[in-house]
C-alpha cells in the first residue's frame, strides 16, 4: 500500500512539475513593433522658439497659456508637461561658449512603458506606429502611471472636480500619425531640431552623425537603450545629465523589477497543490488522523 | 581703336561671363530671392541676395558645389570636387518642402544607395545655414528679424490676445 502511494504521489508532482515549466512562454522576447515611428530630437539645433508648444497647443485642442509662446521668461523656471501643456521647452545654462541648450519635454513614447505596465486598468496602449496612448475613459485617474513614469511626464487635470483623468503627450495619433503624417511639433521646427521617421531608421541617422561630427556631440543616443529603449530619442552636444537628463536609470524596462517574481505565480498554482498534497500523503502514509472510516485497521487490540 | 576696343569687348565680355558664377545653365545670380514656403503663420520674404553675394566669398558657402565651386567641407570634397554645377541652383530644388510626409518616409526607405539619408528639409535647410551664419558673422537671429509675422501666425502664438480666452 505504502509504495503504490509513494509512486502515485510523485509521477502527480512529476506531471505537474512538467506542466509548471513548459510555461516559461515569457522566454519568448517580442523586440518592438519592427515599423514603429520614433522622433530624433537633436539638442545642438534647437533655439527655444517654443514653435513646437504652440502648435501642440493647436493641435490637441489646449487651452491657450497665460503667456504668450513667444514669451521667454518662462525659461527661469524648469517646466514640466501638465494637462494643459503637452510638452514644454526648458533652457540649460552650460559651459559651452554656444550658449544655453534647449530641451524639448514631452512623453518619450517608450517600448515598454512603465506607465502602460502599472496601469490597474489597462488603459495604455502601445500602438504599432510606435505612439503610447490612452483611453481617457478607462482611466480612473490613480495616478500609478505618474508614479511609475521613469521621466515623470504625464499631467493630470486636477482642476476638474469629477473627471479627473491622466493627459499626456499622443504623438498626434489620432489626428496624424495614424496616417502616417508627422505629429504637429516636427512639422512646425524651424531648425528641424525634430526629425520624424521609422525608429530603427532614426537610431542609424544618430549614430551617423555624430559619426560624422564627433565634436559637435556626446557619443551617446539616449533612449536608445535606456528603460528598453524609447521612441523619442536624443542627440546632445553636452553631457546628458547637465541638460536634465536621468542618466541613472538603466536598460532595463520598469516591468523587469516585477517580471520574473510575477512569472513564477502560474507554476506556483499549479506545483504546490499537487507538491503538498503529496508531501502530506507521504507524511500521512494516506491515512486520515481522526481515522474514523479506517477504524477497524488501526483498531488497537 | 573702334575695332580694338569692340573686340576686347567681344573677347573679355564673354570670359568675364564664363567665369562668373552662374549655374549649370549659365543664369547669373538674381538679386532678390522670393521665400514664401511659410506664408501659413508668417510674410512673404523678399531676400536680398545681391547683399549676401556681397558678404560671401563663395557661393559654395550657401549653395554646397551647385555653382560649380567644390567649397571647403573636406567631407564634401571626398566625393564632390570635381562635381561642377547643377542646373538647378534654388535651395528647393534638393531640399523638400515637406520632408516628413508619409510619402517622403516611404520614399527614403526605398532608395538604399543615397548617401544623403540625412538631409534637411527646406525649412531647416534654411534655418541651420542662415541662422548659422547669422549666430557667427551678425545678422538677425531672432524669428522676426527675418519673416514677420502674419495674423495666424499671431493667433498660433497667442500673442494676439482677442483670440481664445486666456486660462
Amino acid at each position: 500500500m505504502k509504495r503504490r502511494d509513494f509512486l502515485k504521489t510523485c509521477t502527480i508532482c512529476g506531471v505537474a512539475a512538467s506542466l509548471g515549466s513548459s510555461r516559461q512562454a515569457w522566454g519568448v522576447s517580442f523586440e518592438g513593433y519592427p515599423d514603429r515611428m520614433g522622433v530624433l530630437a537633436d539638442l545642438t539645433r534647437c533655439v527655444g522658439c517654443r514653435s513646437c508648444e504652440a502648435a501642440c497647443n493647436r493641435e490637441q485642442q489646449l487651452p491657450a497659456p497665460s503667456l504668450s509662446f513667444d514669451d521667454q521668461s518662462v525659461f527661469e523656471d524648469k517646466r514640466r508637461p501638465t494637462e494643459w501643456a503637452y510638452t514644454v521647452v526648458n533652457r540649460y545654462e552650460t559651459k559651452k561658449e554656444a550658449g544655453p541648450v534647449y530641451r524639448k519635454i514631452q512623453c518619450n513614447h517608450c517600448n515598454e512603458p512603465a506607465c502602460l505596465t502599472s496601469c490597474l486598468v489597462n488603459a495604455y496602449t502601445k500602438t504599432k506606429e510606435g505612439a503610447v496612448i490612452y483611453n481617457p475613459k478607462v482611466c480612473i485617474g490613480c495616478r500609478a502611471c505618474m508614479v511609475a513614469c521613469p521621466f515623470s511626464i504625464p499631467g493630470y487635470s486636477y482642476t476638474s472636480a469629477f473627471d479627473p483623468v491622466v493627459k499626456k503627450c499622443l504623438f498626434c495619433y489620432d489626428t496624424r500619425l495614424k496616417y502616417g503624417k508627422s505629429p504637429a511639433c516636427v512639422d512646425i521646427c524651424p531648425q528641424e531640431a525634430l526629425t520624424f521617421g521609422h525608429l530603427s531608421d532614426l537610431i542609424k541617422i544618430g549614430h551617423e552623425r555624430i559619426r560624422e561630427m564627433p565634436d559637435k556631440y556626446v557619443d551617446h543616443i539616449y533612449g536608445e537603450k535606456e528603460m528598453g529603449g524609447t521612441g523619442w530619442i536624443y542627440l546632445s552636444g553636452v553631457p546628458f545629465d547637465q541638460v536634465g537628463f536621468d542618466t541613472t536609470l538603466g536598460n532595463e524596462p520598469i516591468i523587469s523589477n516585477v517580471k520574473d517574481f510575477l512569472g513564477f505565480i502560474p507554476m506556483v498554482l499549479t506545483i504546490w497543490p499537487a507538491l503538498f498534497s503529496g508531501f502530506r500523503l507521504l507524511a500521512t502514509n494516506g491515512k486520515n488522523h481522526l481515522n474514523l472510516d479506517s477504524k477497524q485497521e488501526d483498531a488497537e487490540p | 581703336m573702334i575695332v580694338e576696343r569692340s573686340l576686347l569687348i567681344g573677347i573679355l565680355l564673354p570670359i568675364i561671363f564664363v567665369f562668373s558664377p552662374t549655374n549649370g545653365i549659365g543664369q547669373p545670380p538674381p538679386d532678390f530671392v522670393t521665400i514664401d514656403s511659410l506664408m501659413q503663420y508668417y510674410e512673404r520674404v523678399n531676400f536680398d541676395h545681391a547683399k549676401h553675394v556681397g558678404m560671401s566669398t563663395d557661393c559654395a558657402q550657401c549653395h554646397h558645389h551647385t555653382t560649380g565651386t567644390a567649397g571647403e567641407n573636406t567631407n564634401c570634397r571626398r566625393c564632390h570636387k570635381d562635381s561642377g554645377s547643377t542646373p538647378v541652383v534654388a535651395c528647393r530644388g534638393c531640399h523638400a518642402g515637406k520632408p516628413f510626409s508619409a510619402e517622403a518616409i516611404k520614399q527614403s526607405r526605398l532608395i538604399t544607395t543615397a548617401y544623403h539619408k540625412d538631409k534637411p528639409g527646406l525649412r531647416g535647410a534654411y534655418h541651420q545655414s542662415c541662422r548659422k551664419c547669422h549666430v557667427e558673422n551678425g545678422g538677425p537671429t531672432e524669428c522676426q528679424g527675418c519673416h514677420a509675422r502674419n495674423k495666424e501666425g499671431d493667433r498660433l502664438f497667442n500673442a494676439a490676445k482677442d483670440d481664445r480666452k486666456l486660462k
